[in-house]
């Protein structure tokens, strides 16, 4: 027997609503990149093509980025605290003894941060764009990317929600994991001008290579086949042990 | 025919055996009561019966369905309020009474519902701004809005106040009055002796008896308490000595005396042969708590020590 049809829409408004009166995952994924792009398209010598880049600015290396950064928090944070708050505060309990499964709640969580993601990757881009950044000229192979990676990471996300067994932990573990992503991703230090060693090492972590075929994309290039395998198998390794760890108790 | 039926349900978790040999009946429209101390196996019984935890061994028929084959038809017609079940605090009432209403076929009205338990004046409130009792009342909302066939309450008025008690207790009669069955946990013995039809007493993980709590004071908490005022003196060892007498506590003037059959009679008598008499004498008979006592060997508060470690 299966639940009244249009449940999965009446959770997600719900969810929806309860994430804006409570709009932290929401500020940090959606607010900061959009924040990052307004200040970086300000900052004169980010205007400067990196050399060997194939004619990207330190700005234009920076959009990628940014739209990599709002996916990572959303999935890190934005994502798993939700679900762990709810089973913490035996929400998710309650639900298992109704017609609807909890895992509605999780879907809906997983849409919810879907939707928020692709709003900030489209600002980010916007902006960019306005201030003088070069934008992917390969559209669809881009969108493939933003897919992959959102993939790969909300799997992450969910192996967090999985693990913690109340929300701080659940925040301590996503922002224990977003630093180096970040890192790795180029926040800090675009891939293009970092060294070749950190290069290499960022190429096998998710962030890095989402970035790494982003560039290829602004570049007019085809995404690099493994990049884009790679961000595949993360999200199919992650996504087995959170459902095999997943507890909605 | 019986609206839950369980039978040598048996459940361990590693080494240790929560659930043994447990069967029971619950009969349309009763509230039954499982009544034990913490730790007893109440909860994990009543969550084989909702089709949450699977049974080692056993069999449970809930209306006609197999709890674990059938959970989704079975959670269209048992509605469950579970211990320590809370709600996001950003989540509004009404919020809450009409999403869970549209997880259901045939929901209850979420408003009359509201009504009903005296959260109307609450619709519009936070989750988090609600006092205990409304919490607890809308807990019971939440069991309740799928239109239930048996309702599974977990520890129902834990933690509130008496007056939000007695509030609970006259709802539930309610419920029970509007052809819903109850089955009901609980560790607190007043709340069985006032509310339940009929009871089951489990300890460690066993039934030890089941009936109406006046049966089952009367026939296993046979024991009377007398109550009067005397000045201390030798009449204390007198009475002790009585063969009807069980035990004697002694509160400054005040004599307590507990025993079994014609103890009364035999206390006062006792006590013309010495020239005295009782003054102000009270006389209680036995309790769901001496039926307890009578049964396991221990006192109920003792099994919940034990219950804790």
């Amino acid at each position: 027997m299966s639940a009244p049809r249009g449940v999965f829409a009446r959770v997600v408004q719900t969810e929806a609503k309860l994430a804006i009166r409570e709009p932290v995952g929401i500020v940090w994924g959606f607010g900061m990149p959009v924040i990052l792009v307004v200040i970086f398209g300000n900052i004169g010598p980010f205007a400067d093509e990196i050399p060997g880049s194939g004619g990207m600015s330190v700005f234009d290396a920076y959009l990628p980025v940014l739209c990599v950064v709002a996916l990572t928090m959303l999935a890190l944070i934005g994502l798993p605290m939700p679900l762990a708050t709810y089973r913490e505060l035996g929400v998710l309990r309650r639900m298992a003894t109704t017609p609807v499964s909890p895992a509605r709640l999780l879907g809906a969580q997983v849409v919810l941060n879907l939707v928020v993601g692709a709003a900030a990757v489209v600002l980010v881009l916007g902006v960019g764009s306005m201030l003088g950044g070069q934008l992917p000229s390969r559209v669809p192979a881009f969108v493939l990317v933003l897919l992959l990676t959102a993939w790969a990471l909300f799997a992450l996300g969910l192996v967090v929600a999985a693990v913690a067994r109340t929300s701080r932990a659940a925040a301590a573990l996503g922002n224990v994991l977003f630093f180096p992503l970040a890192f790795f991703g180029g926040l800090w230090l675009p891939l293009p001008a970092m060294p070749q060693v950190l290069q290499g090492i960022s190429s096998w972590i998710p962030t890095g290579a989402a970035v790494e075929a982003m560039n290829a994309t602004v570049r007019g290039d085809a995404p690099p086949l493994v990049s884009l395998l790679l961000l595949l198998g993360y999200g199919a390794v992650f996504g087995a042990v959170a459902w095999r760890t997943f507890r909605w108790e | 025919m019986p609206v839950v039926e369980v039978e040598r349900l048996h459940k361990q978790y590693g080494d240790l055996v929560a659930v043994e040999d447990v069967g029971f009946e619950v009969a349309a429209g009763e509230i039954f009561g499982i009544l034990g101390p913490n730790g007893a196996g109440k909860t994990t019984t009543v969550e084989c019966v909702a089709g949450l935890r699977r049974p080692d061994a056993g069999r449970i028929d809930v209306l006609g369905l197999d709890p674990r084959r059938d959970a989704s038809a079975l959670h269209e017609v048992v509605g469950v309020q579970q211990q320590q079940g809370a709600l996001p605090r950003k989540l509004r009432v009404g919020e809450a009474l009409e999403l869970y209403a549209a997880f259901y076929r045939g929901p209850a009205d979420p408003m009359a519902l509201a009504d009903q338990l005296g959260l109307a004046p609450r619709w519009d409130a936070y989750y988090g701004t609600l006092s205990g009792g409304q919490r607890q009342r809308l807990s019971i909302a939440l069991a309740l809005v799928g239109s239930p066939r048996l309702a599974i309450l977990d520890e129902l008025t834990t933690g509130l106040d008496p007056a939000a008690r007695r509030d609970t207790w006259g709802l539930i009669e309610q419920v029970r009055d509007g052809g819903v069955t109850v089955l009901l946990v609980t560790h607190a013995m007043e709340e069985a002796e006032r509310l339940c039809d009929r009871v089951a007493l489990i300890d460690a993980g066993r039934i030890v008896a089941v009936g109406t709590p006046a049966e089952l004071a009367e026939r296993h908490g046979g024991a009377t308490h007398l109550r009067f005022v005397l000045e201390p003196g030798a009449a204390d060892e007198v009475v002790a000595a009585l063969a009807e007498v069980t035990s004697v506590s002694r509160d400054r003037d005040v004599l307590t005396v507990t025993g079994t059959g014609d103890v009364v009679v035999a206390v006062v008598l006792a006590l013309d042969r010495l020239g005295l008499r009782p003054r102000g004498l009270t006389v209680a008979s036995g309790t769901l708590d001496d039926a307890f006592l009578a049964l396991t060997g221990h006192a109920f508060h003792e099994a919940e020590e034990v219950g804790r470690r």
